[in-house]
């Protein structure tokens, strides 16, 4: 059903760290390699070999630049990913059901079995979180690894997303938001974590921890003490003479 | 937005198909025997030409019946729950028409109503889309109802359609005019789609992907938007005030069939250029918009 729960028992999302993402693309790859053979329909690639290779994936990582008014330039790495909003735009305007939102978790999944693949949940969702197969004509979206999170036959610790799983910076967490107790939850409060264009009223449950305050530019330089010469002895008295004339 | 062919003549023809529908039920013409039956035909056949052109850019057009199910949240369910019960209100009528059975005008203007409701229904699919924020606004199901009813009075002839048809360039003027105000004035930047504008100017670095993906084709389609300016003067002046004109000057037999043309040229350059004109926010991640 496309009308979504007035509240879900659990918030399951990720807090993805922006100050230490290095950009390594791991959570890409790790993404599309087990959600190619998990849940639904394979992610195909268009040309994967070829001039213009191309392909669905449920997880992208862009990389931003910025001058602060200081002159210093900031590089943020952005892994852009479904926010399993709790106000999903994709889920009410699914004209067949098959787009939905769990009460228990608050997952938002795709049955593929019903997607008539018209593409108007990835208009209606501002953060570009939905690719259609070009393919299978079936909509793909993150699925936070449900088939890894409840997985009793995997390791406690690998029953987390793929990408958490495969950070080597540790900058993706995985947690309940609804808790208030929960690392995701605590990692939140104590970095200002936001959530994205909250102007176009999805409620995202996924959170973003920004960049941390880089040095300024004058406490930069550990040279700049030896910069600042005083002559002495004879040196001195020549600078000193020299500056008379 | 990526202008899809079949999306095009979807909105257009069933929006004509149903604008010319309500007129007969509505009881501006009243035909008997053959003609009725070519007129409602006629109707009947834009309308559901026009859904049917709907399905051609479905992934998985064989599950299409599925999209009737969710009508109490999704526009998209809403429009064809209204344009089927629409074109079954209106069968007894047609079919009384065409047999000269009488049949309660009643019955008529309940269909009117339906096919008013069916083109607000398609205004809306669009005019929901906060994403989308040229498409957001009130002007967007004005414009459809506007091009329908004046498809619909081009198509009987009657010179109603002249005050109407000028009033849709205006509306259409209006609408270009508003549409280039949305995303400046919701201050849209990399900067706010990333959260990140505390930092300074935020830029594209890179975009974490060489090629293009499905985002990019069907969400930040900028191809041929250099010729908008010119499609937007051959769209106000054929979609209204060419056709205005042409039923002035010439007799109904000619004026008719030559008028229902430029219309129809104008309003699918209208609608190729609502698609290929909106901006979606997701661009705003490539930089791009």
């Amino acid at each position: 059903m496309t009308q979504l729960p007035v509240r879900t028992e659990k918030k399951l999302g990720l807090a993805i760290d922006l100050d230490t993402c290095v950009g390594c693309q791991a959570c890409v790859t790790a993404c599309k390699g087990w959600n190619d053979q998990g849940y639904g329909v394979p992610l195909s690639d268009q040309d994967p070999y070829g001039a213009s290779p191309s392909g669905t994936f449920l997880n992208r990582v862009h990389t931003y630049q910025a001058e602060t008014p200081e002159g210093m330039g900031v590089t943020v790495n952005f892994p852009r990913s479904c926010l399993h909003c709790e106000d999903a735009p994709c889920v009410t305007v699914c004209p067949t059901g098959a787009s939905y939102k769990r009460a228990e978790d608050g997952i938002v999944l795709v049955n593929e079995d019903i997607c008539i693949g018209c593409g108007l949940c990835a208009w209606a969702c501002p953060y570009g979180a939905r690719e259609m197969d070009q393919a299978a004509g079936v909509m793909k979206k993150c699925t936070l690894c449900v088939d890894r999170i409840y997985n009793d036959n995997l390791p406690e610790e690998d029953r987390v997303p793929a990408c958490v799983r495969t950070c080597p910076t540790g900058a993706r967490h995985f947690g309940d938001f609804a808790d208030p107790d929960s690392s995701v939850s605590r990692l939140t409060a104590d970095r200002g974590g936001y959530a994205l264009m909250p102007d176009m009223g999805t409620r995202p449950v996924n959170r973003y921890l920004p960049p941390r305050p880089k040095d300024a530019p004058d406490q930069a330089s550990p040279l700049a003490p030896l910069l600042d010469i005083k002559a002495s002895g004879f040196a001195g008295w020549l600078d000193r003479m020299l500056g008379k004339i | 937005m990526h202008p899809a062919p079949s999306v095009i003549l979807f909105t257009v023809f069933s929006g004509i198909g149903f604008g010319f529908l309500a007129l007969l039920g509505l009881g501006l013409m009243v035909p008997s025997g053959w003609t009725a039956f070519f007129l409602w035909g006629l109707g009947y056949a834009l309308a559901v030409g026009g859904l049917l052109a709907s399905t051609f850019h479905l992934g998985h057009p064989e599950r299409a019946i599925r999209a009737f199910s969710q009508w109490q949240t999704s526009w998209l369910s809403r429009e064809g729950v209204a344009s089927v019960a629409t074109l079954v209100l209106l069968a007894p009528m047609a079919a009384g028409q065409w047999l000269g059975l009488p049949v309660p005008p009643v019955l008529g203007w309940i269909g009117a109503a339906g096919c008013a409701a069916t083109v607000l229904c398609t205004s809306m699919i669009y005019a929901q889309l906060k994403t989308v924020p040229r498409w957001h606004h009130w002007i967007t199901p004005v414009l459809f109802l506007a091009f329908a009813l004046t498809g619909g009075l081009i198509l009987a002839g009657q010179m109603l359609a002249v005050p109407v048809a000028l009033a849709l360039s205006a509306i259409l003027y209006l609408s270009f005019r508003i549409g280039d105000g949305q995303f400046p004035r919701a201050a849209l930047t990399t900067g706010h789609a990333t959260g990140l504008s505390h930092l300074g100017r935020v830029t594209v670095l890179e975009r974490g992907h060489t090629a293009g993906n499905y985002l990019l084709t069907e969400m930040i389609h900028v191809v041929g938007r250099k010729h908008a300016e010119k499609l937007r003067i051959i769209a106000i002046l054929l979609a209204g005030v060419l056709p205005a004109l042409v039923l002035l000057v010439l007799p109904p037999v000619a004026a008719i069939p030559l008028a229902t043309a430029i219309h129809l040229i104008g309003a699918l350059a209208a609608r190729w250029l609502f698609f290929a004109e909106a901006e979606h926010v997701v661009g705003l991640y490539y930089g791009m918009r």
